[in-house]
């Protein structure tokens, strides 16, 4: 177990040193990096002055390693819009971003399972068909227009919920909800196939051949060979809503690091820009690796296997 | 499983030496069976048409501007009219016209995206495969590096820094998206080299060329087809939304995901301008999920017999 995390937390180090490289690297992948975070209207001189104040003058290696030992302390330079150094608005910025994404992931889990569950259980039954229709829904429905056409109906029409900001205790619900709804599609998915799976097993035919009660069966063996799969994908999928929130923050004003981000993409504001790239991708990075580790727990195979 | 697919010999199960028409035959009976395929390719189909016959279907042209008839409601409601189904954007273009030409910058991004990132990820999945060694752990080190980012973010950050063009969007998902491809591949190839079939070509002599061919590359095809129905389904999805963020095609360009961001500013007050983009891509994107997933029904023989 100890050389199994060792290796997976070497491994996520190696990941963290390949998004800086790439961060610098795609910066500069324009050539001038100057001309791109200076505005259109601004002279040569004031650009080259620029150019000498960032260092983007001096040779690559000398920059990436300027960089990678700011990286190290935690200094990823100061937001152009701002004056002040970039990390710590970022940070400011996270609670807001999990509190969305937990919700979002926590609404995804209480109606998911249970309709996987059931529909596992009862192919074709009319809650099965309930779920199917829900995931293709949350796979097809693009969220930034599904959020305008919510706010538009149970905000403005209704007034059940504010349609913006992170104000009242119910702000919540409607962004959680459709950042919410692809993964709560694919928990309904995978669990339905994974009961689908299970059951047809051969030790589930010797546990009900050897007479034991259906609730027995369903407790011990099918829900803790569900739980395998579950386990990484709710991992995946949190890492996948906490870097993805950027339409749905951006549309409900919520205070989190995605509206940060669309900020700074219209301030043209690349250091603050850089500095969600890479904190997202190492918050990304250290839930893939406390999912592993939850993965090898679960599932002891996996962690002989390597 | 059916009672008749019980009864059916073992050879159609197996997918042993059949003619192209008994195959041909048997997709078809999988596609009659299950309905939702052929919705999807018709979905799929509509969508094609519309971006192909783009300027024959669409009543007006997409750009032309005539603020007398701006913001006029849908056809359906008491002030619209038939001369315009979906009504007039703020600018008042006609926004039936603007959905269908939309289709265009969608369908050209969703396909030419996952040409590239197939045929990148192709080859590298098959080098990685093939090769092995310390190739293939350098490969599959990028490509690991790639998919645990967070793939939006990183889009976005791009597309930032590149600036608006059709050519930029292709190029970015064509790139981003090709670990997809080649992980897949990769998987495939190593599947299919330690597979049965091929050790016995192997020792009855067969030399490379052949076993690629005729033992590989057919082998390929079915999944690879049906992760490039969602993957194109996914950039479609992704190019609307960068569009919505104002970083896909040009403004002046009608695209889905630009006439959302145009129509949010009006939203409580003309709903209609945003509403019918995001159908569009609903229906597109639901067409093409459900193609998708019967695709992998149909070209995976081992789900075949689990389908309930």
């Amino acid at each position: 177990m100890q050389r199994y995390f060792i290796s997976k937390l070497g491994q996520s180090v190696l990941l963290l040193f390949g998004v800086l490289l790439l961060v610098f690297v795609m910066v500069r992948i324009t050539g001038d990096p100057a001309a791109l975070m200076m505005p259109r209207e601004a002279s040569p001189e004031d650009v080259e002055a620029f150019r000498e104040a960032m260092g983007f003058n001096r040779p690559l290696p000398l920059q990436f390693v300027d960089f990678l030992s700011g990286a190290i302390v935690g200094d990823f330079g100061n937001s152009l819009h701002f004056k002040t150094p970039a990390m710590p608005m970022v940070l400011a910025r996270l609670p807001a971003t999990v509190q969305l994404a937990g919700v979002g992931l926590l609404m995804a889990i209480v109606v998911g399972i249970p309709l996987g569950l059931v529909g596992g259980f009862t192919p074709g039954s009319l809650v099965d068909s309930v779920g199917r229709g829900l995931a293709l829904l949350g796979q097809s429905i693009p969220n930034f227009w599904l959020a305008l056409i919510m706010i538009l109906f149970f905000a403005v029409r209704l007034g059940w919920f504010p349609s913006f900001g992170r104000d009242y205790w119910n702000s919540v619900i409607m962004p959680a909800f459709v950042l919410g709804l692809p993964t709560m599609g694919q928990i309904v998915r995978l669990t339905r196939s994974a009961v689908l799976e299970i059951r047809g097993e051969d030790f589930i035919r010797t546990a009900n051949s050897k007479g034991l009660e259906p609730g027995t069966i369903y407790t011990k063996h099918v829900l803790r060979n569900v739980a395998i799969p579950l386990v990484s994908v709710i991992g995946v999928q949190f890492g996948y809503m906490l870097g993805g929130s950027i339409y749905i923050e951006t549309i409900f004003a919520w205070p989190g690091i995605g509206q940060l981000l669309e900020q700074s993409i219209g301030w043209r504001d690349f250091p603050l820009v850089q500095a969600i790239a890479i904190f997202t991708s190492l918050v990304v990075l250290a839930i893939n690796l406390f999912t592993d580790v939850a993965y090898a727990v679960i599932d002891p195979r996996i962690r002989y296997d390597t | 499983m059916t009672p008749d697919e019980l009864t059916q010999p073992a050879d159609n199960l197996l997918d042993v030496e059949r003619t192209f028409s008994e195959r041909l035959a048997y997709i078809g009976r999988f596609f009659w069976r299950d309905k939702s395929g052929i919705i999807g390719l018709v979905m799929f189909f509509l969508v094609v048409f519309a971006a192909v016959f783009s300027p024959a279907i669409s009543p007006y042209n997409p750009l032309k501007q005539n603020l007398r008839d701006s913001k006029m409601l849908p056809a359906w409601t008491a002030e619209g009219s038939w001369d315009h189904p979906f009504g007039t954007d703020n600018l008042g273009r006609d926004i039936f016209s603007r959905v269908i030409y939309g289709a265009r910058v969608s369908l050209t991004v969703g396909f030419f995206g996952v040409l590239i990132a197939g045929t990148l990820g192709m080859v590298l999945g098959a080098i990685a495969g093939y090769a092995g060694g310390r190739i293939d752990s350098v490969i599959m080190g990028v490509i690991n590096l790639v998919l645990s980012l967070p793939y939006l973010l990183f889009v976005v950050f791009i597309a930032a820094i590149l600036g608006r063009s059709l050519i930029n969007v292709i190029l970015i998902f064509g790139i981003t998206d090709s670990p997809v491809f080649a992980r897949v591949t990769r998987g495939e190839v190593l599947r299919i080299r330690e597979s049965g079939y091929v050790e016995s070509a192997i020792s009855a002599g067969a030399r490379w060329p052949r076993i690629v061919f005729d033992h590989i590359i057919p082998n390929l095809i079915g999944p690879l087809i049906t992760l490039a129905t969602f993957e194109m389904s996914a950039m479609i999805f992704y190019e609307a939304g960068l569009g919505f963020l104002g970083l896909s095609v040009p403004p002046t360009v009608p695209s889905w995901g630009n006439m959302l961001a145009a129509g949010r500013k009006y939203l409580t007050s003309y709903p209609w301008i945003a509403t019918f983009p995001g159908l569009a891509i609903m229906f597109t994107s639901m067409g093409m999920n459900l193609l998708g997933d019967w695709l992998r029904d149909v070209l995976d023989p081992r789900l075949r017999r689990s389908r309930k």
